[in-house]
């Protein structure tokens, strides 16, 4: 007799099923087509002949490929850094009961509900030196003021920073926001009565106690900074030139725009290696937790 | 932490100080989180001449909406454009209503699957599901352009939505499974006892019960999806592209006339739908955020 | 109603086994209750009986019939979970009906059931309201009524009271002791609470370890517990195990209590086991409500009362009686007296002990002789 409780099981993983079987084709399967495209010395159309790392030594040799990671390495750390420290701040400082708490935090946040284009096309504008603030700065009594970043071959990525600070720093401070409000008062409180000043009891007790936030900001924030490619496009197109681009826009240029499938697929690996990096043993850890919980 | 600052023993002097300062950052990083907006829908409403005179803080002398009329309507000139604004938000429409219903039906049915019928290996299941989340979709640019040229979809909005649900299904996924890990399995086991079955219990217990995370899951995929550029621009050309690439376009023509005017109507279009929804339904939003990167 | 049989029943969950193979048969209209702390298995075996669980190896059968591989909704069964379980959003009415609708019963059938388990436990008045809207108790009606609703051969409850409040608790128990009176439906109850257990069961199943130590009546269990884990469990305050050695004095089997003072109590009616055991380590089990001040004991067996003298530590006074802590046979003994009978700590009391409701127990195996 078949137990019917078994066939609810089987129910259930045929339910799973599609979407695992679209997992498996569309991430993992296209994962290894890309990853054998890039050992191949594909141009315009895939040829699946094996040609070892040519097309990553190719990569290697484009001056505008270590442009793209010297890029990487400023706009990803300075990103991470800045909207942690900002996004902590607000944090902080607007757990001090604030009447106007509400108001604030709209204004912090939402600039993620908006597109990487939207916000690169308004910096962009921002920071054009006829209409933007350069002007308007040199027009009220600093007339050598420098806001014309993205006009700058070496500081266009710093414009990038600016503007994607703008957008994700709000992220920041939803999430430390929420984790601040789950910190012991009890704790705060004896601090307090043993003498301890407000800025001290934050940065020796309550920062430290909500460590685990840190981390998942930086991961998320470096996942965000890794893919980034809306923003370049929309802010600066990659220029001037190629100084400001990423390896997001180097992969999709080679791919779609110069027609060299092999070094699209190489630099693509690269970008996916780099972020399984940090992603893979993160995931390990939570999911390791998550094992442990359910036999509890 | 705020129940701190109200204990004895500050001087009213140094407490005065403090609110006043920690009220002035607030207020600073509040001027710099609306100055954009506040540029792009000044500007938006001001007039060709009044561009040509005007700094871009000045509000402008009389509002127009010749910009969005413009945008909307005409579009962009030149060589890459797709036309009328208009046409691509009706496209943005098509593909991201749909993408967002679909994925986020089956992301329910899979949580539900996943932790409430647990088959053998549902753990690993879902381990290899979420990594999807977290790869930068440079690396399956490629093969998906294929797969869709394949299957006749290349530049549809059926490829698009068949893409959003694909890479959206990890995301959707992932918040119903931390959502129904909280509801207690008694509750399904009453259920079971009672006769009902996969569908029925899901449907009838599960579903009604679930309106605060569809909610946050709703609002979360369709700001990912509107937002979305680069599958946009990877997968379709001229009139079937999505609002963000057409506006991306519109932006980086470099011929004619600075009618940025034009563009911060059009970005504001652009941006319109997710800041309605941000607008309204705020706090879901945010609980989208906090609870999709601190994982439940 | 039916019967409820339990066949060398065994759980495993990869190499642990969690059910060691129980055997249990219920008669018809039986109230069985498992009892034993967290983890020893009782929950485990309740979820095999209803078919939410799968077995490793045994059968269950119900009535005459085998449902070890049945689904629970065709086991005739219901139960009544620790959390209630009921469907947040659905009303009461609806809640109880659901069962009823999955089986495809027509509506009018489905209001007759409603309105009359909705009158036997007094819950008419709620049916419209939903569960968020009700009191802890009243929950309870609830999930008891969408259990009867089902009119099932077996009840299960699972820790059903647990989220109680202590007067509810009491409340509660009656009630369902006179449901069971008045349904004579047969009931397997999961309780952790030795009181629930002795009040509403008619056999109890003790379980450690995910084995049965005794199956048998309260009375019996109570009386003549198998074993001191058993002896132990059962009764409030606990049976007191005095440490000492089986001697022979005046001609009597007598125990020799470990301790500052030798005093040694003579055994009433002792076995064959026992009598073999001169000279050898022993336990005596005495329960509380055993002591009595000398002079002052009243016994079924006169003859049985034993004298020992101690000295009180702690006077616990619990109103209906005064409980006397004291040190005897090097352990910490506590004794169930009367208001009045002790005056204060350190005063000195000559006890009389009733030694027919003594128990003997192997130091060793713990098991009683």
């Amino acid at each position: 007799m078949v137990n019917k409780r078994s066939l609810q099981k089987i129910i259930s993983g045929l339910v799973v099923a599609p979407s695992f079987a679209a997992s498996l084709y569309f991430v993992y399967g296209f994962i290894l087509w890309t990853g054998y495209l890039s050992l191949t010395k594909s141009r315009l159309f895939p040829n699946y002949q094996f040609a070892g790392l040519v097309s990553y030594a190719r990569v290697w040799a484009q001056d505008r490929w270590h442009v793209a990671i010297g890029n990487l390495a400023i706009f990803g750390s300075l990103f991470i850094l800045i909207c942690i420290l900002l996004g902590a701040l607000l944090a902080i400082l607007l757990d001090q009961r604030i009447r106007i708490e509400g108001a604030l935090r709209t204004i912090y946040l939402y600039p993620m509900a908006v597109s990487f284009i939207v916000s690169g096309t308004v910096w962009r504008w921002l920071l054009d030196p006829v209409v933007g603030i350069q002007q308007f700065m040199r027009d009220h009594g600093f007339p050598n003021f420098d806001f014309a970043w993205t006009q700058n071959a070496h500081l266009a990525v710093y414009a990038l920073v600016i503007a994607a600070v703008w957008q994700s720093s709000g992220f920041v401070m939803a999430i430390f926001l929420a984790a601040l409000r789950g910190v012991d008062q009890e704790i705060i409180r004896a601090a307090y009565l043993d003498g301890a000043s407000l800025p001290r009891i934050y940065m020796t007790i309550v920062l430290p106690s909500i460590r685990p936030v840190f981390l998942t900001a930086i991961v998320v924030l470096g996942h965000i900074g890794i893919k980034s490619f809306d923003l370049v496009q929309a802010l600066t197109a990659g220029g001037p030139g190629y100084a400001s681009t990423l390896p997001a826009n180097f992969m999709f240029q080679m791919t779609f725009g110069q027609s060299e499938l092999g070094m699209g697929a190489a630099s693509a690996m690269m970008m996916l290696f780099t972020v399984m990096a940090i992603i893979v043993p993160y995931l390990y850890s939570e999911l390791r937790g998550m094992g442990k919980e359910r036999r509890g | 932490m705020a129940e701190a600052m109200v204990l004895a023993g500050r001087s009213s002097g140094t407490a005065v100080f403090g609110r006043i300062l920690v009220y002035g950052i607030l207020l600073l990083f509040a001027a710099y989180f609306l100055l954009p907006l506040f540029f792009m829908v000044a500007t938006s409403l001001k007039s060709l001449e009044e561009l040509r005179q005007g700094t871009f803080l000045s509000l402008p002398s009389h509002v127009t909406f010749w910009a969005w009329w413009e945008a909307w309507v005409d579009g962009c000139e030149g060589v890459q454009c797709g036309g009328a604004l208009g046409g691509h938000f009706i496209n943005s429409l098509e593909f991201t209503i749909p993408a967002v219903l679909i994925s986020t039906a089956l992301g329910a049915l899979n949580g539900y699957a996943l932790t409430k019928v647990r088959f053998p290996g549902a753990n690993i299941v879902f381990g290899m599901l979420l990594f999807g989340c977290f790869i930068p979709f440079q690396s399956i640019l490629l093969p998906m352009a294929f797969t869709l040229g394949k299957l006749g979809l290349a530049s549809t909005i059926t490829g698009l939505i068949l893409t959003h649900v694909v890479y959206g299904l990890c995301f959707t996924t992932l918040f119903f499974r931390n959502f129904y890990v909280t509801v207690p399995d008694e509750l399904v086991h009453a259920a079971t006892i009672d006769g009902a079955g996969f569908f029925s219990t899901f449907w009838r217990i599960m579903v009604p019960i679930s309106l605060p995370i569809i909610t946050v899951t709703l609002i979360w995929q369709f700001t990912q999806i509107w937002n979305d550029f680069l599958f946009g621009a990877s997968f379709t050309r001229g009139n079937a592209q999505p609002i963000t690439v057409a506006l991306n376009n519109l932006v980086n023509t470099s011929e004619g006339v600075k009618r940025y005017n034009v563009d911060m109507a059009a970005a504001m279009i652009a941006a319109a739908p997710t800041l309605i929804v941000y607008v309204l339904a705020g706090k879901y939003f945010i609980r989208g955020l906090t609870a999709g990167a601190v994982k439940g | 109603m039916a019967t409820l049989s339990i066949r060398n029943v065994k759980k495993r969950y990869g190499a642990l086994e969690i059910l060691k193979g129980i055997d249990i048969e219920l008669a018809d209209g039986e109230f069985l209750v498992l009892l034993g702390p967290s983890g020893c298995g009782k929950s485990t075996l309740l979820n095999i009986i209803a078919g939410l669980l799968d077995l490793s190896e045994g059968e269950i059968r119900i009535g005459d019939r085998d449902v070890s591989n049945v689904h629970p909704k065709d086991r005739d069964i219901a139960m009544v979970f620790q959390s209630y379980a009921l469907y947040p959003n659905m009303n009461v009415a609806r809640n109880l009906a659901f069962g009823l609708e999955m089986r495809g019963v027509e509506k009018a059938k489905r209001e007759k059931a409603i309105a009359h388990v909705a009158q036997m436990l007094q819950i008419e008045h709620l049916l419209s309201r939903k569960p968020a809207q009700l009191s802890g108790g009243q929950r309870q009606r609830v999930a008891i009524g969408r259990a009867l609703v089902r009119e099932p051969k077996v009840f299960l409850f699972d820790e059903p009271l647990s989220n109680l409040d202590a007067k509810l608790r009491v409340e509660m128990r009656t009630e369902i002791k006179k449901l069971h009176h008045r349904l004579g439906t047969t009931i397997v109850y999961v309780t952790h609470d030795q009181i629930e257990a002795m009040t509403l069961a008619s056999r109890i199943a003790i379980m450690q370890n995910g084995e049965v130590q005794q199956f048998a009546s309260p009375q019996e269990v109570y009386e003549q517990p198998v074993n001191m884990y058993v002896a132990g469990f059962m009764g409030s305050p606990a049976m007191n195990f005095l440490r000492g050695t089986l001697t022979q004095q005046n001609g009597r089997l007598s125990v020799a209590l470990n301790g500052g003072r030798a005093q040694h109590l003579p055994l009433w009616q002792p076995s064959g086991a026992v009598s073999q055991r001169v000279g050898q380590d022993i336990i005596l089990g005495l329960r509380p409500e055993n002591f009595a001040v000398a002079g002052r004991a009243q016994s079924a067996a006169p003859m049985a009362l034993a004298e020992v003298t101690a000295q009180v530590d702690v006077v616990e006074p619990t109103g209906a009686d005064t409980l006397a802590f004291m040190e005897l046979g090097g352990a910490n003994t506590i004794a169930r007296l009367r208001p009045g009978d002790v005056k204060g700590p350190g005063e000195e009391l000559r006890f009389a002990i009733d030694m027919s409701r003594a128990c003997l127990f192997d130091p060793t195996t713990e098991r009683r002789l």
